[in-house]
């Protein structure tokens, strides 16, 4: 399986990664590479086989629904670059 | 062109949850910003989410609700995109093994009618926080207090053919929840938010056209509004000749109109894979059996009820099924007068009326049901008629006291003695020869018109207040 160079842009802009354009061309044949291995894993057999959503085999346990947090916004705003009114700041985004 | 609306609605539910439903923080609405917000919550490094058992347990009494089959085994996913109000990148969602899968549910329409409205599933997922656009030098601020809330997304199928029925479908979905007692149900404060997926296509048609998605409307006007909005836009684009592009949009509810978000131009991929913080949620027969039997008579059991034991038309038994506290304030209303039409109409009529024209709840009626009762059955037993009770239950809606208060004080009862009420019959005749000769020169069918005109005499001398079933017989009495 081939991969084009726009899809590697496109992925590269969902995941918020900045990859210079002299980099790109290298990037995709490494990353076809690995999708030949992909390939190889893709000749298995899998009839049959349920997905596997978890290496462990066990379920997982539940908590109480109790509130055991209390409020420690000082703490977690003294590391934060910028708030106000007790709001964290970000750069703008607007839908 | 006659075109049809195919609609399908995505339904975010609030969880009524103590605590979130990864981290052990408060749920609290409308807390001082960042107040409720974890480390869990935050996407501190390290920080794994552990699973609220309620949210499990509500998930599984709304499937039971729609008689969905329930997910015995539901696994988490990642769904991941960039926003600064999702700290983790990523919001924890279920995509393959949704906790609750097909159901259906019945809605009431408006002629009195129902209809049966498929739910493809509903799945448990965590809310994004706040993030607020105005100016602060520049930049946006963020409150994850909301982040982290657990959710249940419930997918309807593409089943909703207009916006009434959309409202109605709607309506039935808080009305359940709130029977369940799994949401608060609360619009205003964001519990209930609806993404509308419509199309159009030629009446007939059996396949679909291209669908646009209006984000977030957060009131029962709101998605009427949008949708009548987005009929509009989709039939002129078509009736010129052009295509509707599937793309999401939001509703503007100050200029009526939807537009296109800009943020989401690049195509939706999500890149979901298994959250590998939490295993996979297993539940069994015995557990889903406690749950069910924990259920309380939902709104259609209790519609269907009130329209057999109290032999309610369909829309009287829909409107008193409505809420919860309405139905239990009904049925104690029933349980003191003893009539249950009586009781339905005036609950109906003047206490929905009252409640509504003053803008407030049942919860919050200054009239109880058990005085609603009381007064209905001074009716019942003759004290007073129909139009007094009116007079009574103003002043009992003034805060003067009980009906039986009431009564005394202003000099009410009806008169039921016979002979006051001869002596008025009587003198109505005496003044009124002419009328009299006339009455008794009619026909039957005749004299029955006739007979109005004493009858309204004797009531006026009454100032309302002699009994007309006796002041009818007395007439025919005397009248021969």
């Amino acid at each position: 399986m081939a991969i084009e160079q726009d899809e590697i842009e496109k992925i590269a802009e969902l995941a918020r990664i900045r990859i210079p354009q002299q980099e790109i061309g290298e990037l995709t044949q490494r990353i076809t590479a690995i999708l030949g291995m992909v390939d190889q894993l893709q000749a298995a057999d899998t009839d049959g086989v349920e997905p596997m959503a978890n290496p462990l085999d066990a379920t997982q346990k539940l908590r109480a629904d109790e509130v055991t947090e209390s409020n420690h916004r000082e703490a977690f705003q003294a590391i934060a670059p910028a708030v106000e009114n007790g709001l964290y700041l970000v750069p703008k985004v607007i839908d | 062109m006659q075109w049809e609306t195919v609609i399908g609605l995505e339904v975010h539910l609030q969880l009524a949850t103590r605590s979130k439903i990864f981290s052990g923080s408060a749920t609290t609405f409308g807390a001082e910003p960042n107040t409720q917000a974890s480390a869990v919550d935050l996407a501190m490094p390290g920080m794994l989410p552990v699973l609220n058992e309620q949210a499990v347990h509500f998930a599984v009494m709304f499937g039971l609700g729609i008689d969905a089959e329930i997910g015995m085994r539901s696994v988490f996913d990642r769904k991941n995109y960039f926003y600064p109000d999702l700290p983790k990148g990523y919001q924890i969602s279920q995509f393959a093994d949704p906790i609750v899968g097909r159901g259906q549910f019945e809605i009431q329409l408006e002629d009195g009618s129902s209809k049966q409205i498929g739910i493809t599933r509903a799945h448990l997922e965590e809310d994004a926080g706040k993030s607020l656009h105005e100016d602060f030098h520049g930049m946006s601020g963020i409150d994850l207090n909301r982040a982290g809330t657990p959710l249940l997304e419930i997918v309807s199928e593409p089943d909703i053919r207009n916006a009434a029925e959309a409202v109605a479908y709607l309506k039935a979905l808080h009305s359940l929840v709130t029977y369940l007692g799994i949401s608060d149900g609360n619009m205003a404060e964001g519990s209930m938010r609806c993404d509308i997926n419509i199309s159009l296509r030629p009446q007939g048609q059996q396949e679909y056209g291209t669908r646009a998605e209006i984000k977030n409307v957060n009131s029962f006007r709101f998605v009427e509004k949008a949708i009548r909005h987005e009929f509009e836009r989709q039939a002129d684009i078509l009736e010129s000749g052009g295509r509707v592009v599937q793309e999401t949009r939001l509703y503007d509810a100050e200029r009526d109109e939807t537009r296109p978000m800009r943020s989401k131009e690049v195509a939706n991929d999500y890149r979901y894979f298994p959250e590998p913080d939490l295993l996979p949620v297993v539940i069994d027969e015995a557990y889903v059996q406690q749950v069910r039997d924990s259920l309380p008579e939902l709104p259609a059991a209790k519609r269907h009820r009130f329209m057999e034991a109290y032999q309610l038309s369909a829309y009287d038994a829909s409107v008193l099924s409505d809420s919860l506290a309405l139905a239990d304030f009904y049925e104690q209303v029933v349980g003191v007068c003893g009539d249950a039409k009586i009781a339905a109409n005036w609950v109906q009529v003047e206490l929905l009326g009252q409640l509504n024209r003053n803008e407030l709840d049942i919860s919050d009626s200054p009239v109880s049901a058990s005085a609603l009762g009381q007064l209905i059955s001074r009716i019942l037993d003759n004290s007073i008629s129909g139009k007094i009770a009116k007079q009574v239950f103003e002043a009992m809606w003034q805060g003067e006291g009980s009906a039986d208060d009431i009564i005394a004080a202003r000099g009410l009862k009806q008169v039921s003695d016979t002979g006051a009420l001869e002596a008025m019959v009587d003198e109505v005749i005496a003044n009124n020869a002419a009328q009299v000769e006339q009455f008794l020169a009619a026909d039957d069918a005749k004299r029955k018109k006739l007979v109005g005109f004493f009858v309204g005499q004797v009531m006026k001398a009454s100032r309302g207040q002699a009994n007309p079933k006796m002041v009818n017989q007395l007439l025919a009495e005397k009248l021969k």
